[in-house]
């Protein structure tokens, strides 16, 4: 199973996504911002960083690479894709996703591990855990805080697309403590979160993250 | 020489965190007229000679699909002498 | 005004050149009229300006740190000495690392945003430049008092400068330090430091060798940041007026250094470059002398076919210009195709701005105008050398005189409001609010960091080698004896390492002082110097660069001596790593080393306001032993936790060791208040299990460490003889402090 990673200038942790793309079974293919080439993937990762240095808005300048009108019109047909951090910047900017994330409400850059509930586990990228699971994984970002109107809000509650939300104080004055979105199809997630940095407690809070990365490949396999 | 000004704004309803942050500063400064303050962007486009209607609409263009988010912000675009 | 060229300069020699605004001396000016054999042009007074100035050129601060190679332990480890951007070691496995500290302290105060940022991207250049990736970054920085108004002005800024900076180019912060002193208020320091990693054959120099080759400029364009930043800022104190230096600071751009990173390691790792230099302090003038000075010395650089942002600039402002993000590669004809193809793939700008030549000046031109005719190590390393008068300052005897009166605690009362007191005090309470700024997270490799005692991070993902880095400084015990107050900083950064398991191996400093041009100051930097340089050589650990920051000080008031130390050590296998802390009962805590009455220069005498007395004497032999018995605590499985004492004493250690997974201990003390509160060096908690007490005991006979028991783990509090002090009051006590006073 293939799911590609994709660099833009300045996103910074693709090569942790690769890495736990190989953790969770799948081959972790690199793709480049300017081609506009799928390699043949099966899913696509959007990760975490300040591509184009969060310029004019984050991922503002992303969503208009030569590889994303592939991804775009891939994800239209039901390739899984998965955005986090930066890369959920980028898929709201593509409005693949309702919504956009803003500053964080106390203007500071936060890293800190988060307790996130997993509350639908019918996508591609979630479906390794079980509704309302709870998992501790970093959040770190400037720009975290999901906004959306009220519509958005009602309908996103209303069909379950939230996909994970905030534990306990809200991090970043998201609406409703929103971590993670799906879309109405069910294929794009966006997760504000890094799962890809909690896959061994070695390195990170705890391995939950792992189950991101498991469950594109049961996906996929099925 | 004219140029085409964009202003940037976060619609009303949406949190502006840096806008409230300067409302707390300046009383702390001792400046306090300031019922509210709301913070944005402006972007300053030169075109060549005076900005024609074809110009500003496709300024208008450039202003929803990139200038600005839609999802959260509005503009407006004029010119400026 | 009309071009100052070679010819010019040649033809009239009498015309007046405004040396003493560009900081140089008389002597210095007359110095290149020698140098040269006529007066210089404005292009080439503006070079030897900006390197000859204090921050450049360590005139003040070179004939006493050539005792770090003079004094240099033989050391099989050591890669690239002293003298190169930064000191490279071997860790073993083929691995080379590479890491260095500097500081930024002027510009921090001066814009602090700014100044901090662009305090670590230079930083990460010079590791770049090396040839290695940078893989994480730390940052020791002191301020004012916490609550001073100008600590409020400058702490925020300077904390997102680091983070904004740091996190935005992916470089986890995997520690630091904040300590408030009233010494640093108007001179904060910003000291960052940057280790990378590379293969033994990656390393690259900065040497222009090979008449023919190309010098290419590459990476953001060169505008009027920073102009004579170095001369103008750091080599000045400042005047009671305030900041007037606005215009000389350098702005960052993270994004471009990002991509600068990227572009670089391509090129690296296709061997497309002879030699490389990033442009830092003094820009321009700097790399081309000192790439130039590193090859056969001939070098012919088009000063104009520099691409520009800002169109105005004059030859002289641009060769002083300190607009970041920019690296100057030595390229041979034959692959600068392939090179300007990789800067086009990662949209970097690009330029061949001359070339080396097989003659024995540095020739640069202005539109075919001869502007600059330079013999290069005149300006890049036989700059003036001073032997500044040094001599020991009254205040020592007077000082050290001293004897310290502090209230001791008694009563159980008394000894839980002194606990409480320590732990929420600035210098010693929970940093979280600082170091949630900072990614710790990124490259996924980082094993520890903030409020680890050292930052450690996994070089090899396969066999799990790794590096640990410490930094450490004591400017109480510098100020009453700087001789020790260095040898001690080297201790305790050394076992800071070696308590998580890793074996140190290197060292690099950040040298803060006040004016070079007080004797009392000098005497200090002298003393710390040679007493780091004979520490060194003592435990074997070679000095591999750093930096020197004079001048900081406001009129006549000179900071307290900070030499800041950082070592770096290296562990086999970062998951058998000695964790900091305990998270189960019923393990036994017992105290390494012995505790004496060493209040002179603690944080409990800081808190009542008592800086005199003497420091403590570093006994290095010991601390060897210490790091022995440690670094066998872990490889033969002894250890279940290992914490180092420093600033605070045992009741700081001992509150962090509970605090970290809220599980309590038991303890029993003797001389409660002094076993608390003194700071005698040499010292660690370690928790074990029962079953590898016996154990300990032989490991700590074997190296002559005294050992004591303190008690046991468990529990939801800390229980010291009769005293209880629940775990949450603690943490309250510890964690309120910085959201209180930064909000």
């Amino acid at each position: 199973m293939r799911v590609g990673v994709v660099t833009f200038p300045g996103t910074l942790d693709d090569r942790d996504a690769a890495r736990a793309v190989r953790a969770g079974g799948s081959e972790a293919v690199e793709l480049w911002h300017g081609d506009a080439d799928l390699k043949n993937v099966d899913a696509v990762i959007l990760p975490g960083g300040f591509s184009y240095g969060d310029y004019l808005r984050c991922g503002a300048i992303s969503r208009f690479a030569p590889v994303m009108t592939l991804i775009i019109e891939q994800a239209n047909k039901g390739m899984p894709l998965l955005g986090i951090c930066n890369g959920f910047q980028v898929l709201c900017e593509s409005h693949l996703l309702p919504g956009a994330l803003t500053r964080n409400s106390d203007l500071h850059f936060l890293c800190k591990d988060q307790v996130i509930s997993i509350e639908n586990t019918s996508t591609p990228w979630t479906s390794s855990f079980t509704q309302s699971q709870e998992i501790l994984i970093p959040l770190k970002n400037g720009e975290g805080s999901f906004q959306c109107d009220d519509a958005t809000l009602a309908s996103l509650e209303g069909e379950g697309r939230i996909i994970a939300r905030y534990v306990g104080e809200n991090p970043n004055g998201s609406r409703n403590l929103v971590a993670g979105i799906t879309n109405t199809r069910g294929n794009v997630v966006g997760l504000m979160p890094h799962p890809e940095h909690a896959i061994d407690t070695l390195t990170g809070p705890s391995a939950d993250g792992l189950g991101f990365f498991t469950s594109i490949l049961n996906a996929m396999v099925q | 020489m004219a140029k085409i000004v964009v202003d940037v704004m976060l619609k009303p309803e949406i949190l502006d965190p840096q806008g409230n942050a300067v409302a707390s500063a300046l009383p702390r400064l001792g400046f306090n007229f300031a019922t509210s303050v709301r913070q944005g962007k402006r972007f300053e486009i030169e075109v060549a000679g005076e900005p024609t209607p074809a110009q500003l609409a496709e300024v208008e263009k450039a202003a929803e699909v990139l200038l600005s988010n839609p999802v959260i912000e509005n503009y407006v675009v004029r010119v400026e002498k | 005004m009309s071009l100052d060229t070679v010819a010019q300069a040649a033809a009239h020699p009498d015309t007046a050149q405004p040396f003493k605004e560009l900081g140089l001396k008389p002597d210095e000016y007359a110095r290149i009229k020698e140098i040269l054999g006529r007066r210089p042009t404005s292009s080439e007074l503006a070079m030897y300006s900006v390197m000859w100035s204090e921050h450049c050129s360590y005139k003040s601060s070179k004939v006493h740190l050539k005792q770090f190679g003079e004094k240099a332990p033989k050391s099989d480890a050591l890669l690239v000495g002293i003298g190169e951007n930064a000191g490279v070691v071997d860790v073993g496995q083929g691995y080379a690392i590479t890491f260095k500290i500097e500081s930024h302290n002027h510009p921090s105060f001066v814009e602090p945003y700014q100044g901090a940022a662009t305090g670590v991207g230079g930083i990460v250049r010079d590791i770049l430049t090396m040839g290695a990736r940078p893989i994480a970054v730390m940052d020791p920085l002191r301020f004012g008092p916490a609550d001073a108004p100008d600590t409020r002005r400058v702490l925020p800024g300077i904390i997102a400068g680091v983070g904004g900076y740091g996190n935005c180019l992916g470089l986890p912060n995997i520690g630091g330090e904040v300590v408030f002193d009233e010494t640093y208020i108007g001179n904060p320091l910003v000291n960052a430091l940057c280790v990378g990693v590379m293969r033994h054959s990656d390393i690259k120099l900065a040497k222009a060798a090979g008449a023919g080759n190309l010098v290419v400029l590459y990476g953001a364009k060169t505008g009027g940041d920073g102009i004579g930043g170095v001369s103008v800022l750091a080599s000045e104190t400042f005047g009671d007026g305030g900041s007037t230096k606005r215009p000389s600071v350098q702005v960052g751009d993270p994004f471009v250094e990002k991509v600068l990173i990227e572009c670089s390691l391509e090129i690296f790792a296709e061997d497309l470059v002879v030699g490389i230099q990033d442009l830092g302090g003094a820009g321009l003038s700097c790399a081309t002398s000192e790439l130039a000075s590193g090859g056969s010395g001939g070098m012919k650089v088009q000063l104009d076919k520099v691409p520009l942002r800002d169109p105005s600039l004059s030859p002289e402002e641009i060769l002083m210009s300190e607009s970041q993000e920019r690296m100057c590669a030595i390229v041979e004809p034959s692959k600068i195709a392939r090179f300007l193809e990789i800067c086009k793939k990662w949209d970097v700008t690009v330029t061949v701005i001359g070339e080396v030549t097989d003659g024995k000046h540095l020739e640069i031109t202005w539109n075919g105008e001869l502007i600059v005719d330079v013999p290069p190590r005149t300006v890049a390393h036989d700059g003036p050398v001073y032997n500044r008068p040094f001599a020991q300052p009254e205040y020592i005897d007077r000082v050290n005189a001293q004897t310290i009166s502090v209230p001791m605690p008694q009563s159980s009362a008394e000894i839980k409001v002194a606990i409480l007191k320590l732990v929420s005090a600035p210098n010693m309470a929970d940093k979280s609010w600082v170091t949630a700024q900072y990614d710790k997270y990124v490259q996924g490799n980082t094993i520890q960091a903030q409020p680890d005692d050292s930052g450690m991070v996994r070089i090899d993902e396969k066999t799990h080698l790794g590096v640990a880095i410490a930094t450490d400084a004591n400017a109480n015990w510098s100020y009453l004896n700087p001789y020790q107050g260095a040898k001690l900083a080297l201790a305790e950064a050394a076992r800071n390492i070696a308590t998580a398991g890793a074996r140190p191996l290197a060292v690099t400093n950040c040298l803060n002082f006040g004016s070079p041009e007080d004797p009392g100051v000098m005497w200090q930097f002298a003393e710390s110097v040679r007493g780091l340089a004979d520490g060194c050589l003592e435990m074997g650990l070679p000095v591999t660069g750093g930096n020197v920051s004079f001048y900081n000080q406001t009129g006549d008031v000179a900071i307290l001596p900070t030499p800041v130390i950082g070592v770096l050590g290296v562990i086999d296998d970062v998951r058998t790593r000695t964790p900091m802390s305990f998270n189960k009962a019923g393990l036994e805590l017992y105290l390494l080393g012995t505790t004496h009455s060493d209040l002179a220069g603690s944080e409990w005498a800081f808190l009542h306001g008592q800086r005199g007395g003497n420091s403590p004497t570093a006994d290095l032999q010991n601390e060897m032993n210490l790091i022995e018995v440690l670094l066998a605590g872990r490889s033969e499985k002894i250890f279940t936790a290992a914490h180092d004492l420093s600033q605070g004493g045992l009741a700081m250690s001992i509150t962090e060791m509970v605090l970290r997974h809220m599980v309590g201990a038991t303890i029993s003390l003797k001389d409660t208040a002094i076993d608390l509160l003194s700071e005698t060096p040499g010292r660690v908690i370690v928790a074990v299990e029962s079953s590898q007490a016996g154990a300990l005991i032989d490991l700590c006979v074997k190296y002559k460490i005294s050992l004591s028991k303190l008690g046991t783990t468990g529990g939801d509090s800390l229980v010291i003889n009769e005293i209880t002090i629940s775990l949450q009051e603690l943490k309250t006590a510890h964690t309120s402090t910085f959201p209180k006073l930064f909000g």
